[in-house]
């Protein structure tokens, strides 16, 4: 372990994302629940509030996704409204933050601010907003304003929508309704939730409805890894997602990332950084390996190879035999055109590179395409026995390339019970995991302060922070 | 708190929790102890008012308030049989978000939701979206004018649009779309699932939905419509609701209005189609009648005057109340929206008092007889529109 002894053990976070439209989740399992009744997501909630997780996550995508023209099918399809289903869950559980991803293209500040403030003073202070943004046309068609937003738009009008977002949190004090009986006098202030907003993407104003929630202002969440996206966090987001899974990686990210704070005003411990990981777990860590290889092949079915390799392709390579050779044909470099409403498209830079050299490695270890995309494909991030996967996920935060993890299990809705049962007592007999929570809002578990509610927020107004947009269909 | 402006006022009243998840816990559980259908949540774009259509700037009054969706999601898992019907406004809100909402909602009730869909030609609320300018309305009277006749039609036409595009996503997916079908790796049949397609004058929407197809298939759609320069609210009800509410003074007036919405239902084709007209009454409940004149009369005091709103309001004992319930059903009614004056009192006034009256008169359930909303006002599971094409 990274200990010395100036420096005390960081206390890890850990929250829990619900299984869903991504090949991560084996809806093949025996085991695997269903991905829309409540009851799935009841149970999930439950095992992440029994084990003290932070929180629950829950992502969003707003057209189902296609390949070749078709809706893509091999993957769950479907899921429920955000919104609605983390209001639920605010009724099963006590402590556990609900995270939601909500798209800032296709929805009104106004709109979303009153319902995560809504969702905030229903669940006693555990709303969170994990902003991310989209661009294309593609799902533009199912919304009024349709896709005419231009790329480039798409990050200033994520920042705007934030910054009004937050203006409209603001707009209430604390103490504006007085609910006094006696006298009369139901609110202090008729001008309570009064704002005016004048930008390039929204010119609103008038009056807030939803008093003041108990954390102020939702936690604010944000993905993505590009320099600007880096700074923006840095500015003024509560946590940042990273996709590194390796130690060095990890702290490379961490290291930069929290490194900018200071120029911004903030201290350390105001932006958490917390990677999504995947884990398997066994009794022993040869059982585990052997089980991860079961779950990786599992994941990628004979079908779902072939859509892969059409990401990198862009060609319809649905002749070709999942357990023969790689195509001779080269990437259509023109326009991607195959894949629809995911992110994957965008991983693979050179495609005539990474043409080349996934045929070179599935020549040199007689792989057929199925094999070549498990075996290309990440790793879980979490390999080994309950005693394995504490050391580890201890060892990663101690060691400054995380402040903790955002689980993603690959079986709904079950898949965090033996995480719970077996690794989260381990890190608490440590003493680096809580045993109980310590406060009541989501802001408590995760160590950040409740933004004034008498005053206006001097230090870090909205108009100054800007979330880093990711693809709206990407799980993270 | 109630529908009377002074409601909150009342030491029965807990305007300190309005915006606490245990207050509507605590309101539904006490109409679901009462074996009612379903409760409505009211909601607006914006803050409340006195006034017409303008804010009033009023401090006297209860201000503020949660989102309505989200108040029924939040009390769904708590509650078993009664129907979770939240309100929310077509005008400046996305029919995809709303349809898989409601869809949701429908999922976390386990059959329970259904929706009360509203129009707003509030300015105020209007700017807090940019997208519209609308024209100044004082009062009822402006109703008539020409521009506000042009913008109702058009709210209202949107409005039935909005529904189309709610219930043709509801539709998207088939039943039985997800298989799982291992061998060949599918988990959905494509097949089964379809774009809507629909273009209209405010939006055109691509789909499939996100969300598979809910529980009751479709959940309910309800809309409040009163009688006007335009027949625009009652023919929103005829094309497109499973549920009007309707604001009759009297047994006569009733008849005019349920026979007004009935030709409309045939205007639309949907004759044969089961709509339900529920009449809205605002009711003060006391076992003396003069207990609830007086309340009435204090709380018009405490208000600094009179309250009149859209819906006939009704002061009397629990037996005076089931004798004009069962008078107005005779009119044609086929059920009642009551809105208590106060949350507190006259909710109780109806589970406690109201409902054991109509029990005894064999006129209401005495116990649930159903697990979804739909069952519990005999309507059956519609199948997709998609399915027979597919």
């Amino acid at each position: 372990m990274s200990k010395s002894p100036d420096k005390p053990l960081k206390q890890i976070h850990l929250a829990a994302h619900f299984p869903g439209v991504n090949n991560t989740t084996v809806w093949s399992d025996p085991e695997a629940g269903s991905h829309i009744e409540f009851s799935s997501f009841a149970h999930f909630a439950r095992t992440a509030e029994r084990a003290k997780f932070d929180f629950l996550f829950l992502a969003e995508g707003l057209r189902l996704r296609e390949q070749g023209g078709q809706i893509y099918d091999l993957d769950v399809v479907g899921r429920p409204d955000t919104f609605t289903v983390l209001g639920a869950l605010a009724a099963v559980t006590e402590h556990l933050g609900l995270t939601g991803t909500i798209n800032s293209t296709f929805n009104e500040p106004y709109e979303v601010a009153r319902q995560f403030a809504s969702l905030d003073h229903l669940s006693g202070g555990r709303a969170a907003w994990n902003v991310v943004t989209s661009w294309d046309a593609f799902t533009g068609e199912n919304f009024r304003r349709g896709g005419f937003l231009p790329q480039e738009e798409r990050y200033s009008r994520a920042k705007e929508f934030l910054g009004t977002a937050n203006e409209l949190f603001d707009s209430w004090r604390g103490d504006a309704i007085a609910a006094d009986q006696e006298s009369g006098t139901f609110l202090r202030d008729a001008k309570a939730g009064a704002f005016v907003h004048q930008g390039q993407h929204f010119d609103i104003q008038g009056q807030f409805n939803v008093p003041r929630s108990p954390q102020g202002r939702p936690v604010v969440f944000q993905a993505g890894d590009s320099e600007e996206g880096r700074e923006f966090a840095a500015a003024g987001a509560d946590a940042i997602f990273s996709r590194y899974s390796t130690l060095k990686e990890g702290q490379a990210f961490y290291a930069d990332v929290k490194g900018r704070l200071a120029r911004h005003g903030r201290t350390r411990d105001q932006l958490l950084v917390l990677p999504a990981a995947t884990f398997v777990l066994g009794d022993t860590d040869a059982e585990a390996e052997e089980l991860s290889r079961e779950v990786r092949r599992k994941q990628v079915s004979g079908a779902t190879a072939i859509k892969h390799l059409e990401f990198v392709w862009n060609r319809d390579l649905s002749a070709y035999d999942p357990e023969g050779p790689l195509p001779d044909i080269d990437p259509d470099l023109g326009e991607h055109t195959v894949a629809r409403g995911r992110a994957q498209v965008r991983m693979y830079r050179d495609p005539l590179a990474t043409a080349r050299e996934w045929r070179d490695l599935a020549e040199a270890n007689k792989w057929s395409i199925r094999d070549l995309v498990i075996e290309t494909g990440n790793r879980q991030s979490f390999v080994g026995s309950p005693a394995t996967v504490a050391e580890t996920i201890n060892h990663f935060v101690q060691a400054d390339a995380s402040d903790g993890f955002i689980l993603v299990p690959h079986i709904t809705p079950g898949g965090l019970d033996a995480f719970a049962d077996t690794v989260v007592p381990l890190l608490q007999e440590r003493g680096v995991f809580r045993t109980e929570y310590e406060g009541t809002t989501l802001r408590d578990h995760l160590g950040l302060a409740h933004p004034d509610a008498g005053t206006t927020d001097a230090g870090m107004t909205g108009a100054t922070f800007v979330p880093t947009p990711v693809p709206a269909s990407a799980d993270h | 708190m109630g529908w009377h402006p002074a409601a909150w006022r009342e030491p029965v009243a807990r305007p300190a929790e309005l915006l606490t998840a245990r207050y509507w816990t605590d309101l539904v559980a006490e109409a679901e102890r009462g074996l009612l259908d379903f409760v409505t949540i009211e909601d607006a774009l914006g803050l409340q008012s006195s006034h017409f259509t303008e804010p009033d700037g009023r401090t006297d009054q209860v201000r503020g308030r949660l989102d309505a969706v989200l108040i029924a999601a939040r009390v769904a898992p708590l509650t078993s049989h009664i129907g979770l019907v939240p309100t929310v406004v077509t005008t400046h809100t996305e029919p995809f978000h709303i349809s898989k909402a409601i869809a949701t909602l429908d999922y976390v009730s386990t059959g329970r939701a259904g929706v009360r869909v509203q129009v707003s030609a509030r300015r105020n609320e209007a700017a807090h979206f940019g997208r519209r300018t609308l024209p100044a309305i004082e009062g009822v009277e402006d109703l008539g004018r020409a521009d506000v006749r042009e913008l109702t039609l058009d709210l209202f036409d949107e409005a039935a649009d909005y529904v189309e595009v709610v219930r043709r996503l509801w539709d998207s997916w088939e039943d039985d779309a997800e298989i799982r079908d291992v061998a060949t790796g599918r988990f959905i049949d494509r097949d089964k699932l379809h774009y809507i397609d629909f273009e209209g004058k405010h939006f055109s929407v691509k789909g499939p939905s996100i969300t598979p197809r809910p529980p009751q298939g479709r959940p309910l759609v309800s809309a409040l419509a009163h009688e006007g320069p335009t027949e625009a609210p009652f023919r929103l009800l005829g094309r497109s609701a499973d549920i009007g509410y309707v604001t009759p003074r009297d047994a006569r007036h009733a008849r005019t209005i349920v026979t007004a919405v009935r030709a409309e239902q045939d205007a639309a084709g949907r004759t044969d189609e089961p709509l339900h007209l529920f009449g809205d009454l605002l009711v003060f409940l006391d076992d003396d009648p003069a207990a609830a004149r007086d309340r009435r009369e204090r709380l018009d005091a405490v208000a600094g005057q009179p309250y009149t709103g859209d819906a006939h309001i009704f002061t009397g004992t629990p037996a005076q109340l089931a004798d004009v319930i069962q008078e107005l059903e005779q009119a044609g009614l086929t059920g009642f929206r009551l809105r208590p004056a106060v949350v507190g009192h006259d909710l109780p006034g109806i589970t406690r008092g109201l409902v054991p009256e109509l029990q005894r008169r064999g006129a209401f359930r005495r116990a649930y007889e159903a697990d979804t909303l739909r069952g519990l006002l005999g309507l059956a599971r519609p199948a997709s529109r998609y399915a027979a094409s597919a």
